[in-house]
């Protein structure tokens, strides 16, 4: 007799994005994630940049400097604004969740189900309202200061 | 809400071995039908090859999840009609392994429930094997767990969960979430145990508060809630925080058994 194994059906990595039509926090937590990386990503670039060309002299410091002032870049640095604000904020929201606070008590199930992030989303809201609004400010901030 | 819908069925045949197709399939619905109803009138009427699990159709066995129009729900408690759409799309539930059409391999995931010792660990191991009387609890303790008791080992929340869809090995919403029940019950003493199975790599701390589980249970369960406390209940003891949790001593039942309270007079009447 043959036995037949069952075929693997994890979504992966792909199963962060998406895995069903689901609410707001599974959304917020790829979000991040991208954006964690995202500033990892900066402070690598940002490391090179400040040690490996600094020390290279004047000259490539200042090739570097115009490189770097091309509207491009200007647009990157304005989303690793954003990508901060988020990962910092959207963070201490999970610090707080994560160690049980501000999410209520067990209750009954009781139809129609409503769980305890349903329940304190309210604190979500705000705490992405507060998000986007410093992001408007400081993409007004960025118009101002010329790109 | 007499009308015809469309069921797409995602079909694998393991000893075909080709890959997952859509089948399409004509039912005519009625109102109150469920999914799970519809399926079985294919296997009735249409095809007797499609393989589904199912047995109590009234959402407390846990066999039939599945992905309904893309989200993980028991087929015998959604209604076609809440759906509002004429095609219905099923498929198995993702992060667990088909074995064949819409039947999971839900082994793996019943030994990592096993794994968190889903039991009452009492220190006075005589009185656990044989029983002379009942370990005391309040009310107001049954609360703290009781709603995770609802749990019918579906694997819904597994397949909402986006770390059991990149961790194969990790434990999952719903052992962590039984952890917590045992942990918080005023009758255990097991913590510790328990505590070392899920404080280790692909246990507790994969889980990023996502949320899916909570959102996606069909019986309400907040695994989510679990999970965040049981990682303070960590926290606390790591820091040596929190007195030692004695487990519930022992009560003989009361001996007097209170009088029944008599039935009450039906209300309506039946009219002859
Ligand atoms: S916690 Fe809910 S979704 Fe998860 S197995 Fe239990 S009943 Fe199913
Ligand atoms: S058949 Fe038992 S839960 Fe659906």
């Amino acid at each position: 007799m043959t036995q037949i194994q069952p075929r693997r059906n994890y979504l992966g990595a792909l199963g962060w994005i998406w895995a069903g039509n689901y609410k707001l926090e599974r959304y917020l937590y790829i979000f991040h994630r991208i954006t964690g990386l995202g500033i990892l990503l900066f402070l690598l670039l940002h490391l090179v940049m400040t040690t490996v060309f600094r020390v290279q002299g004047k000259e490539v410091w200042e090739a570097t400097m115009e490189v770097l002032h091309n509207p491009w870049f200007k647009v990157g640095e304005y989303l690793v604004v954003v990508a901060f604000l988020y990962h910092a904020l959207n963070g201490l929201r999970l610090i707080i969740q994560e160690l049980g606070f501000a999410l209520g008590r067990p209750r009954p199930p009781i139809y129609p189900y409503k769980d305890s992030l349903r329940r304190k989303r309210y604190w979500t809201i705000l705490i992405i309202s507060i998000v986007v609004i410093l992001c408007v400010v400081f993409f007004y901030d960025f118009i101002a200061g010329g790109w | 809400m007499d009308k015809q819908v469309v069921f797409k069925v995602q079909r694998y045949e393991p000893e075909a071995d080709g890959n997952p197709h859509f089948q399409e399939f004509k039912i005519p619905a009625k109102r109150g039908m469920t999914i799970l109803d519809g399926l079985i009138y294919i296997k009735e009427n249409l095809d007797g090859t499609l393989a589904f699990r199912s047995s109590c159709r009234m959402a407390i066995c846990g066999s039939c999840g599945m992905l309904i129009n893309n989200y993980p729900h028991l087929a015998c408690h959604t209604q076609i009609e809440e759906l509002r759409s004429d095609i219905v799309t099923v498929k198995p539930l993702p992060n667990l392994p088909i074995v064949k059409d819409l039947v999971v391999d839900l082994i793996p995931f019943f030994n990592r429930h096993k794994s968190i010792k889903p039991y009452i660990i009492h220190p006075d191991t005589k009185e656990m094997e044989n029983p002379t009387a009942e370990f005391v609890q309040s009310p107001q303790a049954l609360e703290a767990l009781l709603q995770f008791t609802y749990c019918v080992k579906c694997g819904i929340c597994i397949s909402a969960c986006p770390t059991s869809a990149s961790d194969r090995l990790f434990l999952g919403p719903q052992a962590l979430a039984q952890c917590y029940r045992y942990c918080a019950d005023t009758r255990d003493g097991g913590e510790e145990e328990r505590l070392t199975v899920v404080d280790k790599d692909h246990g507790i701390w994969h889980c990023h508060l996502a949320g899916a589980c909570s959102e996606a249970c069909p019986k309400g369960l907040d695994p989510a809630l679990a999970i965040q406390l049981l990682k303070r209940r960590l926290i606390i003891q790591a820091i040596g925080l929190g007195r030692k949790k004695q487990p519930a001593s022992i009560v003989t039942p009361p001996a007097e058994v209170k009088p029944k309270i008599p039935f009450p007079e039906f209300t309506a009447k039946r009219t002859e």
